[in-house]
């Protein structure tokens, strides 16, 4: 039958005494996009973290792609096809845009132990970069120096070094997050227009691109799972009223 | 927009390689020894500062024991001579080896950490390189171990020739020069810069900078190994002192000099270095107390070093 793309079996983690993360399983198919959502400090990007390899998960395990990942580093992962955004914008400020892009072209195509001749001028990298920054619409930037972009264009450049691996699955931690309306709507399309190709575990307070996008969403409250469902099914659910989508309306 | 593109990334390294190529003309012209002695001692140090700003500009290394390489390359020439093993075909080999070996030894184990520990680490490493030079008492100890002589090449005076010593130094320069500005231009050298700015993402799109910081340490290990296989010949003579932490600290000092934001920073450091210590040295025999304040000027107020003030911005 369709395996889903990520599959994770009753993750924990905790810091210290704090349980960050109790019994998470949830799933990811293709063609879809799991939001993630829950108020600050739920565990999301400890989730995040746990399936990226970043951090070690106290027990459960983490499937990809049918196959059990869970003892691997970040980088072994991410060389599996899971590309990832970060809540805090992880750019390479000193690198043009396009170079960012290009690094992760690059990633993906083989090892580094390259000396001889110039990335920069490497058409082979920067095409396919090009062609993401297309995707994402911030091809006219591409000369520009990363760490000179504006917040929400860096934001949206996360995406196309994701996109540059060509990820089989991305993870994205608050994509929208400090974005302005203009960027949010930008990536609230390229999300949809991508998730056919490439299913999305989306973590995101932005609950209007949330219920736009999302076939699927999972709330996180203290660390686990209090329900999940469809978009109005969550809408209704009185828990989650309660514990998180009645906080937004009084914020 | 070519010729500033031209000014901004070639003419500085080109005109400084045409200046040193024209020491030779001018001792012939002015009969003047000195300057080329001082000159190939300088050229062989900044040898040795290039491969640091290497790894310190492109990936943030912060070596602090890399005049052990000097040490170990003038070692391994200068041992050989000892058992009257003169070839440079072999002693210059033996340098790279030795150094490739101590630098991926030692490299594996100090990249593990970071920042201050980096340079703690790479100290200790340095320190029982000097104090292993020190207790070998076959060869000297303490007071070091005379060469009565310099390296053969096939049995030609290469190496003892003065000019044909200059050129020989300046060629190394100028190989390693152009070696290592390929191998940052490549995607080699990419890995290393984005590394360098953040190692989370690099993980992230699934790159491990550990195996490239690696190479690149091993690469700056064996040039310096070579600056001190040429550094044994040119003083004839091979001590622990070669790689004292003073002499590391030097190093460091004429990196951050010349300006981390270009390879041949190293060498303008290097030169300026050595050009200040000898002039300041003429003056007065308190020279440092003049010295210590300049750099610390210099790196306060020219933040991209001499280049940056050359270019009117830190680079
Ligand atoms: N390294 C750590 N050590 C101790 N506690 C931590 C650590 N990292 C996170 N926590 C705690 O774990 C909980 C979950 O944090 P996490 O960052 O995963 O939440 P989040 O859902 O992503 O929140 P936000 O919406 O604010 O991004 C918080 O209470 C946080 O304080
Ligand atoms: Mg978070």
């Amino acid at each position: 039958m369709n395996q889903p793309v990520l599959d994770l079996k009753k993750l924990n983690k905790a810091y210290g005494a704090l349980k960050v993360t109790k019994n998470v399983s949830l799933t990811v198919a293709s063609g879809e996009i799991h939001a993630v959502i829950g108020p600050n400090g739920a565990g999301k990007t400890t989730l995040i973290g746990q399936i990226s390899g970043a951090l070690r998960s106290d027990s459960g395990r983490v499937f990809f792609a049918g196959r059990d990942v869970t003892g691997l580093s970040v980088a072994k992962r991410a060389q599996r096809g899971l590309g990832r955004s970060f809540q805090i914008t992880a750019i390479l400020p000193d690198f043009s845009v396009l170079e960012n892009v290009a690094l992760g072209v690059q990633a993906k195509a083989g090892h580094s132990f390259r000396f001889l001749r110039p990335a920069a001028k490497d058409p082979r990298l920067n095409a396919k970069a090009l062609e993401c920054l297309d995707a994402v619409g911030l091809r006219a930037r591409s000369k520009v120096r990363a760490g000179d972009l504006s917040h929400g264009e860096k934001r949206v450049l996360e995406l196309a070094i994701a996109l540059a691996g060509n990820p089989k699955l991305l993870l994205l931690d608050e994509p929208m997050a400090g974005a302005g309306p203009e960027e949010t709507a930008r990536l609230v399309s390229v999300l949809a227009a991508l998730k056919d190709r490439i299913p999305i575990l989306l973590v995101e307070h932005d609950m209007d691109a949330v219920f736009k996008l999302a076939d699927r969403i999972s709330v996180l409250v203290y660390g686990e799972v209090i329900a999940s469902g469809g978009a109005e099914e969550i809408r209704q659910n009185p828990a989650v009223r309660e514990a998180y989508l009645g906080t937004e309306d009084n914020a | 927009m070519p010729t500033t593109d031209f000014l901004k990334n070639r003419a500085v390294p080109v005109v400084l390689f045409v200046a040193l190529a024209l020491i030779p003309v001018y001792a012939q012209v002015f009969d003047d020894r000195f300057v080329m002695l001082f000159a190939t001692r300088i050229l062989i140090l900044a040898i040795a500062a290039l491969s640091l700003g290497f790894i310190l500009g492109l990936g943030a290394m912060v070596s602090f024991g890399h005049a052990a390489y000097l040490g170990l390359g003038a070692y391994a020439v200068g041992i050989l001579a000892y058992h009257d093993i003169w070839e440079a075909w072999i002693s210059f080999p033996a340098a790279i080896l030795v150094c490739a070996v101590f630098a991926a030894v030692t490299g594996a184990i100090s990249l593990k950490t970071r920042g201050v520990y980096f340079i703690m680490i790479t100290l200790a490493f340095g320190q029982m390189a000097y104090y292993t030079a020190t207790s070998l008492s076959a060869y000297g100890g303490d007071d070091g171990l005379t060469m009565w002589g310099r390296s053969e090449f096939f049995g030609t005076s290469v190496f003892s020739n003065d000019t044909s010593f200059y050129w020989l130094v300046f060629g190394t320069l100028l190989a390693a020069f152009l070696f290592l500005k390929m191998v940052a231009a490549s995607r080699f050298g990419r890995v290393l810069k984005g590394a360098k700015q953040n190692e989370a993402r690099l993980q992230a799109i699934g790159i491990d900078p550990f195996a490239y910081r690696l190479t690149a340490f091993v690469i700056a290990g064996v040039i310096a190994g070579l600056a001190g296989a040429l550094m044994a010949n040119q003083a004839e003579f091979v001590a622990p002192a070669y790689m004292s932490w003073h002499r590391s600290g030097e190093l460091i000092v004429m990196v951050v000099l010349g300006g981390m934001g270009y390879l041949h920073g190293a060498i303008i450091g290097a030169v300026a270095y050595l050009v200040l210590e000898e002039v300041l040295s003429g003056y007065t025999q308190h020279w440092r107390l003049i010295f210590g304040p300049l750099l610390i000027l210099v790196v306060l107020y020219a933040r991209g070093g001499i280049l940056g003030a050359i270019k009117g911005r830190a680079p």
